[in-house]
């Protein structure tokens, strides 16, 4: 490396712009920061040598050089955010629309939006979010994110580290607020000096040079935020790992006891009831939002709830053996409440109303047109007993139940375990008898096979089983954002708060030069100095800058 | 409970009125000629007190109303947007303690009334909270991004200041007609609630009988229908007849009502701008320009950049922390790609790059103000065309 000594004496890194200890501009790196363009010296990163500045010949250089490049960083971020909006037009493949017909993407998007939903689809843009080119623009602007604080971080610090108040005069003239002050006694500078440090300015002194700073590690604030940001990113890669990260979703039927999947048998949940609730505006509670439902014309629900019982296995399991089971715990688990235990944690998703509880079946006589019930009996669909016994003596025998009906291939047959279209072919017993008639009753369905029953079986009514819907979490990655999320905060509030501000009093003849940076918020600094200088005759720094502008705006305004 | 919620309805109105007059005190700061920078005077002081009178008027309709409802009145569009309104009062007022820049009350009010009586455009009732809705967090972050919301929006009020006065007005140019634009944009805002009102105080109705899905259902106008819905026949009677259908693949609820509230709107912005650009003979922007000639520029500039300081971390905060916590809660994932969430991380990444441009290429003054304006934009999007058009999870219409 070719290394640039100044002629202060200090040593320099090849490719630093100006010189870390008194800042005078090494000639022919001027460029580098445009300085050579300006009257004042871009102050950006102390003029330290950054790697993608300096070096450009491999393939690795170019590359780092690419990454490192803010400019480049925003139109990563740019193309992030236009990708992300063109996948709002339409709906998201997860929200495809319970009404619409056909639910199947290929479909979907044409039949609802014709060509342009046609398009949407084939350029994958029904899921957009997950496609490799978003995670690929995602990703770049993490690599973007790394090696752009690498880049500044390591050689900010060292200048940071390595400044003297003695600063040459090429740097303070060129700072955008610089004064001069022909004469000034010892008493007036000490003056200055106190008010600096009532600002709370630290001060460090050689030689009567003076350098005031305060807030100096705000400039670590991006890079704090920025690694909140590089955890976060690294948080989303680690979920898609199941180890760390687990999703399914179990449906408990209300009264049924069922392993809870991805448990790996380990834990059983119990649906004991399930609760749908409606606001009722004729309840004093809901009173107030009378108007509300009336004007909307429809009921609006105001709770779900699973009351469940959560069960581990005991002792070693056994292939078709009922487990040993234990209650771990015992709760509701609500929207907005879900259940926790063991890690795992339960959240209230969906809920179906197509199961039947219970069926109520009556008998009466096959030639009454009144239908005039015999009695009746309730059968419990998750548990039918064999035999059912009438008040007036009329046995039903259950010959055969159909829990979900259906006819295959001419045989009736049930095509799940689930009582969702229940069917009996029942044996009817008139009293004191032991024949019997048989007689087929499901849900619009009546037969009698022989044609010559005495008896009929009618459909009283039937209770509906609600089945839970519920989502089996375990996500051990949430610390992590949380952890990212935090950092990211803290390292952003640190950078935008705080200003690191410097000061710098070099003495000049009978005079001194006041020289003054901050990385933002200039009105504030102009106040500060405003304060320490107002009991001396020490001039005002002036804003090179605003000077510079007003200048170019009178000119155009002469010539336009 | 009723008296509660007509205390709040009052009290609400009471804000709207205050604001509005403090807005004239705001504009008469900039004839007085004792003031210079566009600083306070006695008039700035009476504007600023009717300011914070109205929104303490204002806080009361928002603490009355959540008593009488039981929860914090930010769970439909009527109140979360008259708390867009509320907080970018209050963004306003912090921020006009911190530079005393009296101009900035003059466009910050206005746009606030606008968003306030938008927001009155939708069904006020006191309604009731679905499950998912029933979290404290749903509250804290809808607050949190109101809060930033009204802030950033104080960002666009000093960028469309920082405009008005910088851009070139001695001819036409891109920059003069899309700052033309930006202003247009906000008459039409204003010609929507003058229609709305005009038509809601007539109690207007045209109902439409049509088939959808095989069954005959009823669509009901509540402004005369322009663009009437697809194979309705009108069966109200004395009500204009539509001119035009709404386009056929506007899909989604309602969707002719609202393209037809869009086409009076634009309508009723063109005609109100045409009316304003007759009386003046120039653009608006040329005709507001010289009573600002004596701000600094540098200094409405700086606004924009602290506003954006405050709001971004704030917006962090609450629309994308706060929000992942909610949603975390209610649905088991803390994102979900929802349309809402997708605009509130475009939002985001907007900002973000802002900050950076700034910041690392010197984007400032006049570039930055472009950005700001844009920056408002999307949250505007984001509140109306999202929540009523994209809709997802979190709409509330
Ligand atoms: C694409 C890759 C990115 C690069 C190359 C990058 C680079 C930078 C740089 C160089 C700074 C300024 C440091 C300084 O000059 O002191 C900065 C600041 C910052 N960055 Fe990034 N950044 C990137 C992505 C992001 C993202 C995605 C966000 C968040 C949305 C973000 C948020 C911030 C914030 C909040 C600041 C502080 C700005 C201020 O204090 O005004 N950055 N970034």
């Amino acid at each position: 490396m070719d290394k640039i000594k100044c002629e202060c004496g200090h040593v320099n890194p090849e490719g630093t712009v100006l010189c870390e200890s008194c800042g005078k501009p090494v000639a022919a790196n001027q460029h580098i920061d445009g300085n050579d363009k300006s009257k004042l010296l871009n102050m950006r990163y102390e003029g330290s040598a950054r790697r993608s500045q300096t070096y450009n010949r491999s393939i690795v250089d170019k590359t780092w050089n690419f990454f490192s490049s803010v400019k480049v960083g925003v139109m990563l971020i740019v193309i992030a955010l236009i990708a992300s909006g063109l996948g709002t037009i339409y709906p998201q493949e997860m929200y495809i629309p319970q009404e619409a017909e056909n639910r199947d993407p290929a479909v979907f998007y044409e039949d609802w939006y014709g060509i342009t939903g046609k398009i949407y689809y084939q350029l994958g843009f029904h899921d957009l979010y997950s496609s490799w080119w978003y995670m690929i623009v995602i990703a770049l602007i993490g690599v973007s994110l790394v090696i752009c604080s690498i880049d500044r971080f390591v050689p900010l610090r060292r200048a940071l580290k390595m400044q003297k108040p003695k600063r040459h005069n090429t740097f303070l003239t060129r700072q955008r607020l610089f004064n001069e002050t022909e004469k000034v006694s010892k008493a007036e500078k000490e003056a200055l000096v106190a008010g600096l440090r009532k600002k709370r300015y630290k001060i460090t002194e050689e030689d009567g040079n003076i350098l005031a700073e305060k807030n100096r590690f705000s400039r670590w604030g991006p890079y704090v935020n920025h690694i909140g940001l590089i955890i976060i990113l690294l948080a989303a890669l680690l979920r898609t790992t199941p180890l760390l990260f687990l999703d399914d979703t179990v449906w408990v039927r209300e009264g049924e006891t069922k392993v809870i999947p991805s448990t790996e048998g380990e834990f059983y949940i119990e649906n004991e009831k399930f609760v749908v609730e409606e606001y009722d505006f004729n309840d004093p509670e809901d009173a107030k939002f009378k108007d509300a439902i009336e004007s909307r014309g429809t009921t609006v629900h105001k709770n779900y709830q699973t009351d469940a019982i959560i069960y581990e296995a005991k002792g070693k399991q056994v292939a078709g053996q009922e487990p040993e089971l234990e209650e771990v715990t015992k709760g509701s688990i609500q929207m907005n409440k879900p259940l926790k235990f063991s890690g795992y944690t339960l959240y209230q998703s969906s809920y179906q109303e197509n199961d039947f509880a219970n069926m109520t079946f009556f008998v009466y006589k096959t030639d009454d047109e009144d239908r005039e019930s015999l009695g009746e009996i309730t059968i419990d669909l998750t548990d039918p007993k064999d035999e059912y016994e009438l008040d007036n003596g009329i046995r039903l025998k259950i010959n055969n139940y159909y829990a979900d009906y259906e006819l295959v291939n001419g045989e009736p047959r049930s095509v799940s375990n689930y009582p969702r279209n229940p069917a009996f072919v029942f044996n009817v017993f008139p009293p004191d008898s032991d024949e019997s008639e048989i007689s087929f009753v499901g849900i619009g369905k009546n037969i009698d096979a022989t044609g010559e029953n005495e008896y009929k079986l009618g459909i009283q009514g039937f209770n509906m089983l609600y089945a839970s819907g519920l989502t089996v979490r375990r996500d051990y990655t949430l610390p992590f954002f949380i952890v990212g999320a935090a950092i990211f905060m803290i390292g952003v509030i640190q950078g935008m708060y705080w200003q690191h501000r410097r000061i710098w009093i070099n003495p000049h003849n009978d005079g001194i030069i006041l020289a003054a940076h901050t990385n933002k918020n200039w009105f504030g600094i102009k106040k500060d100095i405003e304060y320490a200088i107002k009991d001396t005759n020490i001039q005002m720094v002036i804003d090179q800058e605003e000077l510079e502008e007003e200048k170019e705006r009178e000119r155009e305004s002469k010539e336009g | 409970m009723e008296s509660l919620t007509s205390i709040s309805s009052t009290a609400l109105y009471t804000a709207f009125v205050l604001y509005l007059i403090a807005t004239g005190f705001f504009g008469a700061t900039i004839r007085d000629k004792r003031t210079t920078d566009g600083k306070s005077g006695i008039t700035g002081t009476i504007a600023i007190t009717l300011t914070i009178v109205g929104f303490i008027a204002q806080l009361v309709y928002f603490i009355t109303r959540w008593i009488a409802g039981g929860h914090a009145p930010v769970s439909n569009m009527f109140e979360f947007v008259t708390f867009l309104g509320m907080s970018l009062v209050l963004a306003f007022i912090i921020i006009y303690f911190i530079y005393r820049l009296s101009v900035l009350g003059l466009f910050a009010l206005p746009i606030s009334l606008l968003i306030i009586a938008y927001a009155s455009m939708f069904p006020s009732e006191v309604s009731p909270l679905v499950p998912s809705l029933q979290s404290n967090w749903l509250f804290i972050h809808v607050i949190t991004v109101s809060l930033s919301q009204g802030v950033l929006a104080v960002s666009f009020v000093a960028g469309l200041i920082y405009l008005i006065i910088q851009v070139n007005q001695k001819e036409r140019t891109k920059k003069t007609t899309w700052l033309e634009f930006i202003l247009f944009s906000l008459i039409i805002a204003l010609g929507f609630v003058i229609v709305t009102t005009t038509f809601n105080t007539m109690d207007y109705e045209a109902t439409f009988e049509l088939e959808e899905n095989g069954n005959v259902i009823e669509k009901t106008y509540h402004l005369p229908a322009i663009a009437g819905p697809k194979g309705g026949t009108l069966i109200s009677e004395d009500r204009m007849t539509p001119l035009f259908n709404a386009p056929e693949w506007m899909q989604g609820e309602d969707a002719p009502r609202k393209f037809n509230t869009l086409v009076w709107s634009i309508l009723s912005g063109v005609i109100l701008y045409g009316l304003i650009r007759l009386v003046l003979r120039k653009r608006i922007g040329a005709f507001i320009q010289p009573f600002l000639k004596n701000i600094s520029p540098n200094l409405v500039d700086e606004i924009t950049y602290r506003a954006v300081a405050i709001g971004f971390p704030l917006f962090t905060l609450g629309g994308l922390i706060f929000a992942a916590i909610w949603a975390q809660i209610a649905w088991d994932r803390f994102w979900g790609w929802d349309p809402k969430e997708v605009w509130a991380l475009i939002t985001w990444f907007f900002y973000a790059a802002f900050l950076h441009l700034r910041l690392s290429r010197g984007w400032h003054g006049e570039k930055s103000a472009w950005l700001a304006v844009i920056g408002f934009a999307i949250i505007m999007f984001n509140i109306i065309v999202v929540n009523l058009v994209l809709a997802g999870l979190h709409s509330y219409a």
